[in-house]
């Protein structure tokens, strides 16, 4: 059993940690941080975790010594408190977008100067199904941004055949854009809409790029749901490409892995990934079509923006780092209907 | 156990049972319908789609 702290944990991201930890059987969860609601109970911010714990959110000040910390939220604005919070634990896990580019240059250009680049490239991804064998012995974990999940997933195994750049469409609901309620997040201005609050170099195109070596474009649009991810991404095939030797390369990459699926079928509601049944999993379904005459490809990649999108794949990490089996704390399956 | 390769996508496809001429089954990757059209040798192929022949 190790105790684990959560820092920033009255967002979103934060309550899915709490909720895949509280239920992990080699986990003892010991702190969550919240700046802004510290001395109130976590199950205040969570009311799916009422009955659970006890636990009441704490002064990122108070963090006590613990073997994993996992940052739920950004450290960039006062980098020497990130520090000192780091130096509690052996074992950082940061679902923040603070270390996910290795290149201080690409990460001004889309999230600004960052206030210590010495940091930039100290981290291991956390993306098992790529990372695995550094995870085994990583002390600071960076997880990738959920539409990057989810483009790397579907993307990767297809690198030898893609011919071109890859323009990818990313959808996402309300959840993606954290707790803190916005004028742009009031339910008047947030239901039913479509979106497209990154027309152009959605910031996640650089995850993407970084780890398939593609020359990768995105949009993003918010859609009228809470959670879910679902990312299209077009481009084109070299000469001879067949649809067997897609789905020979997606099984080479993921017929042994616990939580991603290959989804393209030829029958049936579901037929390629999406989102809507894999709301509160860990799993990342990905899926395509391809136009053989054209050489167009459409991959298709779908995700819970708050477990395989983030505290899932921390979670799975942390599961690699331990030599624990990896499902651990993360069976559920999700849920049909919903 | 009888394994085939899916005539759709390649995948493997199992026959738990000892199959049957006709027998429909459903390839677990592709969700194609495939039928057995040869018991010895075993092949199997695309099952033929449900045509509509709209009353005529």
């Amino acid at each position: 059993m190790i105790r684990a702290a959560i820092v920033g944990g009255a967002g979103y991201i934060g309550g899915e940690l709490l909720r895949l930890l509280l239920g992990h059987p080699e986990v003892e969860v010991v702190a969550s941080t919240s700046a802004r609601l510290a001395g109130r109970r976590v199950d205040g911010s969570h009311p799916n975790l009422r009955g659970l714990t006890d636990l009441v959110h704490s002064s990122p000040d108070a963090l006590p010594d613990c073997d994993a910390v996992f940052f739920a939220s950004s450290g960039l604005d006062d980098p020497a408190q990130r520090a000192a919070l780091a130096s509690r634990a052996k074992l950082v896990f940061d679902l923040s977008a603070d270390l996910r580019l290795t290149d201080p240059a690409l990460f001004a250009k889309h999230y600004g100067a960052h206030p210590t680049p010495d940091l930039l490239g100290t981290a291991t991804r956390g993306l098992p199904e790529v990372d695995r064998a550094a995870l085994r012995t990583a002390n600071l974990v960076s997880v990738p941004g959920c539409m990057a999940t989810a483009g790397i997933l579907g993307l990767r195994p297809l690198v030898e055949f893609i011919d071109g750049p890859v323009t990818v469409d990313g959808r996402v609901g309300s959840s993606g854009s954290g707790a803190s309620a916005g004028e742009m997040n009031l339910h008047a201005e947030r239901a039913n809409v479509l979106r497209v609050f990154a027309p152009l170099g959605h910031r996640h195109q650089a995850e993407i790029s970084q780890a398939t070596g593609l020359t990768v474009r995105m949009t993003a649009t918010g859609v009228d749901a809470v959670r879910g991810v679902q990312v299209l991404c077009r481009t084109q095939v070299r000469a001879g490409v067949t649809e067997t030797d897609i789905r020979k390369a997606y099984r080479a990459a993921y017929a042994d892995e616990p939580f991603v699926r290959v989804v393209a079928q030829k029958r049936g509601n579901y037929r390629l990934p999406e989102p809507k049944i894999l709301l509160g999993s860990n799993f990342c379904d990905v899926g395509f079509a391809l136009d053989a005459d054209t050489r167009e490809l459409l991959v298709v990649g779908a995700l819970d923006n708050l477990v395989k999108g983030g505290s899932g794949n921390a979670v799975q990490s942390l599961n690699i780092r331990m030599g624990w089996d990896e499902r651990l704390g993360l069976g559920f399956p999700g849920l049909h209907p919903v | 156990m009888s394994v085939q390769s899916c005539p759709e996508c390649a995948a493997d496809v199992a026959f738990a049972a000892p199959p049957e001429l006709n027998e429909i089954i459903e390839c677990g990757e592709c969700a194609g319908e495939l039928e057995v059209v040869s018991v010895d040798p075993l092949i199997i192929a695309v099952a033929p789609e449900a045509e509509e022949d709209w009353g005529e």
